[in-house]
């Protein structure tokens, strides 16, 4: 039986769909999860997709971490399920404080868009367990505030810990703090990242279909990890 | 009737480009000697009847957890009664 990987919808969503699809050619089962129902339907992990949830009023994330949905999902987080976040998911999970830091708007002030190359630093976590170490990627990039911040003491934590999972390759595109793009709990089981995986699956719609290996990665984390 | 105030602002250590742009716009639109510009936000409340300490506390910890993020913003709550005006 394939694994049961959950995508939150939050009003404003966008990117729910992509996530679900990406799941589904990665060989999991998507399960739609709602932002205002507190079940998360006996999932094995769950994704944040990005988009705008609640309009990126107040702080991006800032409402949708008080979703009844996230209660469920900061506790399981709390016990060992892998969530992952993408772009406003990732800002989502720095606003729960699942992950250290926050997303501030981009230093050049415009909204970017591009094929961004990344490489991939952190091959332990249940997202990123399928790359090699070193690898390079190339996925979507789309934010207006992407720009990864956090005080020194919390940055050489997380190089000194290789909780930095992927890294910004030839352009820092948002000015974010050491070229971080994504980062994981010290526990590995949830990662943040601001490009955009699930919009790299196929080759005919994205730049590469290097996005999968994260949702590959997950599988097989739940396989190594099945009934633990 | 009590109304509050809520300022929030970027911690200083934060890269602040909307400040920088407007401190920009200034300069360009002809004041002189702008040495910096940060932008904030800032919320008023109005609360029916008193406020009493309990929901004084619970809005002081809101202004923590809601209205400002600690790992980047600070945040300042000021309370004031209806007559007083903001």
């Amino acid at each position: 039986m394939s694994a049961r990987i959950g995508v939150v919808t939050f009003p404003g969503s966008l990117d729910d769909a992509d996530a679900a699809r990406a799941v589904t050619i990665a060989g999991g089962e998507a399960v739609s999860l709602w932002h205002g129902d507190d079940d998360v339907k006996n999932v094995d992990a769950v994704v944040l997709p990005g988009g705008f949830s609640y309009g990126d009023y107040l702080r991006c994330g800032a409402i949708a971490r008080f979703a009844p949905v996230m209660g469920t999902i900061i506790d399981a987080a709390h016990r060992g399920m892998p969530v992952f976040g993408i772009c406003n998911g990732f800002q989502i999970l720095c606003e729960t404080h699942l992950l250290p830091g926050a997303l501030t708007r981009n230093d050049h002030l415009h909204f970017v868009c591009r094929d961004q190359k990344l490489r991939i630093e952190n091959t332990a976590s249940d997202w990123t367990r399928d790359f090699t170490p070193g690898q390079e990627i190339v996925i979507p990039l789309k934010n207006g505030e992407g720009g990864y911040v956090a005080d020194e003491d919390t940055l050489d934590c997380l190089e000194g810990d290789g909780r930095v999972i992927a890294r910004y390759l030839d352009v820092n595109p948002n000015g974010s703090r050491r070229d971080i793009a994504g980062i994981t709990n010290e526990r590995g089981n949830v990662v943040g990242l601001m490009p955009h995986p699930e919009h790299a699956v196929e080759s005919l719609t994205g730049p590469s279909t290097d996005g999968l290996i994260f949702f590959a990665s997950v599988l097989s984390s739940l396989m190594a990890g099945a009934g633990r | 009737m009590a109304r509050v105030i809520v300022d929030v602002m970027l911690k200083p250590e934060i890269l602040d480009p909307q400040g920088r742009a407007v401190q920009g716009a200034l300069g360009r639109l002809g004041l002189s000697g702008v040495a910096d510009v940060r932008q904030g936000k800032k919320f008023v409340i109005e609360l029916e009847g008193d406020l009493d300490d309990a929901r004084r506390a619970t809005l002081d910890e809101l202004a923590g957890e809601l209205l400002s993020n600690p790992v980047i913003e600070n945040y300042t709550m000021m309370v004031l009664d209806d007559e007083a005006g903001v």
